[in-house]
């Protein structure tokens, strides 16, 4: 319909006035004499302060036989330190309204806090505390084994976490870290002892691996006493690099069927093992999975959902890790359309590798990309991310400041070349959590090959 | 804590709301509809929640899957949702293309039945079926938020039945079903309109004139049925449900005053006093010390009709049978009863919840939400910067009065997840007093 010829009464869509300037805070980075980084966005908005501690002790460097030892590490912090116990410890950062978090990921620990300014300095100290000196009592690091060891047994009923482990599995080549859950399957987990903890946190928490972030109601000055106060005398030797060989790939198509009897839905993962950050084409990268899978407005999503109605939504995404993570298109569909779905997304992978996107299709991703960036950064939590994703990946200072002219500068022919990089159709993984009897027969149609049926909830745990 | 605020409402009674804050070049602008699952008529269940779905189909200017594109090459986030009695619509987007979502807002509220199309609202049937399907019927204990209300709410209550809706009144629901809702709820008069963030008052006063000024008045709604429960269920009701999961899980709701209330900060901060963040009591007792259970939280519902609930909600431990996790989280709830709360759990419990309440004042969009409800639920945006207040002064007398009336047995609806014995055995529901006020 056309916007100038309003229907009885209403009014003509209205043309955007010019667009305000906006500039990522600004930030300052330095390095205490021990190694520590700092890095400082002052942003007075409101009295809140994110805090991040960023140490180098993700997955992907732990012992080879230690799976889950980085996320068992990391939430140990707040389970005993400096002679508080762990009910001691969440009663003294809580009853000053800190919110404080600990956890591993594939490329390091975090622990973070957000408080009112004002109680910064307590807070500080006691996330000092946790990372310089945590306990790991022998009761706490069973525990939180036995958690973990909970939370695994709870995916096995679970169709999404259990799709999500099915799909790494066939993805990657079985010795690689990246096969595994992040915070390690059942078998490593359950051997993991108290020495295995302390080892790790000897080796991997140092002050020359660690980085202090700061964002929100606080000065660069302040911020530097602090951490200097906190985290100046803090000694310590350089972490180790990380090994070779986390995310090597399987090679081939496979088709799995995760078996779940009288399932209404299939859960759905379509994929291969993706690429690291560091690659150069990123940007290229990032627009093209944009119009296949990552936006509402996506091939993926358009198709499947709105043309088709057979799910709630789909999407696609690299897994942005220092190793190469997952490619992976995923959705949930009526178990009767499991083939026509699995069809479709072959179908939209194909296409976008073989035919240059539109100049529509293109600027809808990039101008998405570009205006919504300041929409990004609205909080003292976001500001703080944005910085570890620098310090994680190495990215220069002014990245957040070239971030939209790059978005800007992908063109149809560059989106092409990354498809054709970076998509390998004779590669993909089709993990199905489903039910067979429904499933297996019109996979193999969609797929021309023998889905592999493998039992669900009735196995173990994930290992 | 302290945001400005400027409410005006135009001559067809939509209620506007304008907060200013120029730090970025970021607006949001947020529509809250006073109607939500509780409005729907008998055999129209989750009519609401699909209504919403029809509302991103396009309107007499804009053309099908046309709202997300127009509003995410602007450069800007989108999206709804529906609740028991509200359904919201939202966007956030660079504040140079305010008017492009006042204007898509408008248009949709104006002039939705021209763009309205049967075979639209089949794939958006279709869409909100496999919503079910992904939410609830294939996820473990996704069941629950459908059965809990269902438990404590009474058969004819407005909030008993499903948001999400059944099947079968999914398919049920027709073209006219839309033009009838439609016409009599999607009207200026039972709608907020707030928008936060870098603008100018006196433009987006004159924006919203402009778009939402000749849209008409509506012929009023009908009136929800009298929504007063008794303040306990006067008896402990109780239902087990078998299912696919590995793990028993229990929840309980209690009555309880409803959001916004003179006691309803009591019991809010009584949540936070048992399961809000590891220093809370359930935590400390259930996981960290006996260890039956694998996680424990509560919250309020937040309701601001009839009645509010207070969820406990607890998964055991592999090792813990459903009958110890039921035994230990009401004896939890007794030693509550028995001894009263400290003056330390109050302060810890509002000292979390006041950073909560100002890191949600942190985006706009988050911003002008809170707008919408204060003025939707209680007629006054401006009580959003009296909260901080009303916890500071909540006290341990207010607590335990609270805690001594409504955590009690009689006050108890618990729904009990188990997991399903190899033959398939039907829901068991053995409430004691099933129906009670």
């Amino acid at each position: 319909m056309s916007d100038t010829t309003p229907t009885s009464g209403a009014t003509p869509k209205p043309v955007p006035a010019p667009s305000r300037d906006y500039r990522f805070p600004r930030f300052d980075r330095q390095t205490l004499p021990n190694g520590v980084q700092l890095l400082v966005a002052p942003v007075p908005k409101l009295p809140l302060v994110t805090v991040l501690a960023i140490v180098e002790a993700g997955a992907s460097v732990e012992p080879q036989d230690q799976h889950g030892v980085a996320a068992l590490t990391a939430g140990l912090l707040l389970e005993g330190a400096a002679g508080l116990d762990g009910a001691a410890l969440a009663d003294r950062f809580e009853r000053i309204g800190a919110a404080v978090d600990a956890h591993a990921d594939w490329d390091v620990a975090t622990v973070s806090l957000t408080v009112l300014s004002q109680r910064l300095p307590d807070a500080l100290a006691l996330v000092r505390d946790l990372i310089r000196h945590p306990e790991f009592p022998d009761r706490e690091v069973q525990r939180l084994r036995e958690q973990r060891l909970a939370d695994l047994l709870q995916q096995l009923a679970e169709p999404r976490g259990l799709a999500d482990d099915q799909f790494v599995q066939a993805a990657y080549d079985a010795s690689a870290r990246y096969a595994a859950p992040e915070a390690g399957g059942a078998a490593s987990v359950r051997a993991l002892s108290t020495a295995d903890v302390r080892a790790f946190y000897a080796a991997r928490y140092q002050p020359a691996g660690t980085t202090l972030i700061f964002a929100g109601d606080v000065t660069t000055e302040s911020a530097a006493a602090l951490a200097d106060r906190l985290f100046g005398e803090w000694t310590g030797m350089r972490p180790a690099s990380a090994p070779n060989g986390i995310d090597t790939a399987q090679r081939g198509r496979i088709v799995r069927v995760v078996a779940k009897a009288d399932a209404p839905q299939s859960e759905l993962r379509v994929g291969h093992a993706g690429l690291p950050r560091s690659a150069a084409d990123y940007f290229d990268v990032m627009v093209m999975n944009a119009v296949l899978g990552g936006l509402f407005s996506s091939r993926i999503n358009l198709n499947l959902r709105e043309a088709h109605g057979y799910t709630y939504g789909a999407s696609s995404a690299f897994e942005w890790r220092r190793g190469a993570g997952p490619f992976v298109v995923q959705t949930a569909v009526k178990s009767e359309v499991t083939g026509a779905a699995v069809q479709e997304i072959l179908k939209e992978i194909e296409r976008i590798r073989t035919t240059p996107i539109s100049e529509d299709e293109l600027t809808l991703a990039t101008s998405y990309l570009d205006g919504v960036f300041p929409i990004r950064y609205e909080t003292t939590a976001a500001i703080a991310g944005a910085l570890a994703n620098l310090v994680t990946h190495g990215l220069p200072t002014d990245y957040y400041d070239v971030y939209r002219s790059k978005v800007r500068a992908v063109t149809t022919g560059s989106v092409l070349l990354a498809a054709q990089r970076h998509l390998h159709p004779d590669q993909l993984r089709v993990v199905v959590v489903g039910d067979p009897a429904v499933v297996v027969a019109p996979l193999a149609t969609a797929t021309g090959l023998t889905p592999e049926t493998v039992a669900g909830a009735d196995s173990e745990a994930p290992e | 804590m302290h945001i400005p605020i400027e409410t005006f409402q135009l001559a067809n009674g939509l209620t506007v709301v304008l907060s200013e804050d120029h730090t970025a070049p970021i607006v949001a602008v947020n529509l809250w509809y006073h109607v939500g699952s509780a409005n729907e008529r008998p055999g129209r269940t989750g009519f609401a929640h699909l209504f919403e779905h029809m509302l991103f189909q396009g309107s007499a200017n804009v053309g099908s899957n046309e709202h997300f594109e127009l509003v995410q090459r602007a450069g800007g986030t989108l999206n709804g949702s529906t609740w028991l009695d509200r359904t919201n619509y939202y966007e956030t987007v660079p504040s140079n293309q305010l008017e492009l979502a006042i204007w898509l807002e408008a248009n949709r509220m104006g002039f939705l039945l021209p763009a309205m199309t049967q075979q639209k609202l089949d794939t958006q049937r279709d869409v909100v079926q496999n919503e079910r399907r992904w939410s609830m019927d294939n996820q473990p204990y996704g069941t629950w938020w459908e059965r809990l209300p269902a438990l404590a709410f009474p058969p004819d209550h407005p909030f008993h039945h499903s948001l999400i809706g059944s099947m079968a009144d999914l398919d049920a629901a027709s073209l006219d079903d839309i033009a009838t809702f439609f016409s009599t709820y999607y009207t200026p008069d039972n709608a907020v309109l707030s928008i936060a963030g870098d603008f100018d008052l006196a433009e987006a006063r004159a924006m919203v004139e402009r778009h939402f000024g000749m849209i008409p008045r509506g012929a009023g709604k009908p009136p929800l049925p009298d929504m007063s429960v008794s303040p306990t269920f006067g008896g402990p009701l109780h239902a087990i449900v078998p299912d696919d999961v590995m793990l028993p899980r229990l929840f309980i709701a209690f009555r309880s005053p409803v959001f916004g209330s003179a006691d309803y900060y009591a019991a809010s901060v009584t949540s936070a006093i048992l399961g809000l963040k590891k220093g809370s009591r359930l935590h400390q007792a259930l996981v960290r010390e006996q260890q039956v259970a694998a996680d424990a939280t509560a919250f309020t519902y937040d309701l601001a009709k009839g009645s509010d609930l207070l969820v406990v909600d607890v998964t055991a431990r592999p090792t813990t049978s459903p009958a110890v996790l039921e035994d230990a989280v009401n004896a939890e709830l007794d030693r509550m009863i028995a001894g009263g709360v400290t003056a330390d759990e109050v302060a810890r419990a509002v000292a979390l919840v006041e950073t909560e309440l100002i890191m949600a004042l942190q985006s706009a969009g988050d911003r002008a939400d809170r707008l919408s409800l204060f003025a939707t639920y209680l007629g006054d945006p401006g009580l959003v910067n009296t909260q901080a207040d009303r916890y500071r002064a909540v006290t341990v007398d207010q607590v335990n009065a609270f805690v001594r009336t409504r955590l009690v047995v009689d006050n108890r609806a618990s729904l009990l997840y188990v997991p399903r014995a190899p033959v398939d055995a039907p829901v068991q529901d053995d409430a004691a007093m099933a129906g009670a006020p």
